[in-house]
């Protein structure tokens, strides 16, 4: 299976836009990382027609080594959660899109 | 944060690019994703994390209200799984990073 990379994305900026290729791959890198940095101080991400990025918060709890049985505690953590629009789950499925006043990873 | 306030704070930290080329890159990196999972591919940006699809048998489901039984189809979900750094950072909430070992420059 073929996979999408930094380089494709990139790629795809360069030829869209017409930047160099140099910026083009700086600007996606710094996409990224304001979303990274949103994220780490637990503000969610919605993207419109794409998906919500959110933190959820996770309290402690007893888990177990799997292969000793013996059991250890999982201290509270933050967990990163995604949760598709519909604009994006229809792309996915190759059905017809849903239009209107869809909003990321709103739904149901 | 939302996709508009992405722009424009992309937009204002970048004053040498049209507002229309910013709305076109972010936009881009989101269709070209969207794009790639629609062909069933996967998409891998090192240290933020993975975009794949994942396949959902069909099953039985049930009306909650009625409690009638309807079958549900075979389809695809999109799945996010965070990198191994992004996900230390949302662990951490910002904080430093504890400096786990130590790395000797020779």
């Amino acid at each position: 299976m073929n996979t999408v990379t930094r380089a494709h994305l990139a790629e795809r900026i360069y030829t869209q836009v017409g930047l160099s290729r140099n910026e083009s791959a700086d600007l996606l890198e710094t996409v990224l990382d304001r979303l990274a940095r949103s994220l780490e101080s637990g503000e969610s991400v919605k993207i419109s027609g794409f998906g919500t990025f959110s933190v959820r918060q996770k309290g402690r709890r007893i888990g177990r080594n799997p292969k000793t049985g013996i059991e250890v505690p999982i201290l509270p953590r933050r967990v990163l959660v995604f949760r598709p629009s519909q604009v994006l789950k229809a792309h996915v499925n190759g059905t017809a899109v849903p239009t209107g006043d869809e909003f990321a990873g709103d739904e149901e | 944060m939302t996709k508009s306030e992405l722009i424009a704070e992309l937009a204002a930290a970048n004053p040498h690019l049209l507002g229309r080329d910013v709305e076109i890159i972010v936009g881009t990196i989101f269709d070209e994703i969207t794009a790639a999972l629609a062909r069933g591919e996967r998409v891998e940006l090192r240290g933020f994390g993975a975009f794949t699809v994942k396949k959902r048998d069909a099953r039985t489901g049930r009306n909650p209200r009625t409690g009638e039984a309807v079958p549900v189809d075979e389809k695809a979900v999109p799945f996010f799984k965070a990198g191994k750094e992004l996900r230390e950072r949302v662990n951490r909430g910002g904080k430093p990073a504890r400096p786990v070992r130590e790395r000797v420059v020779a």
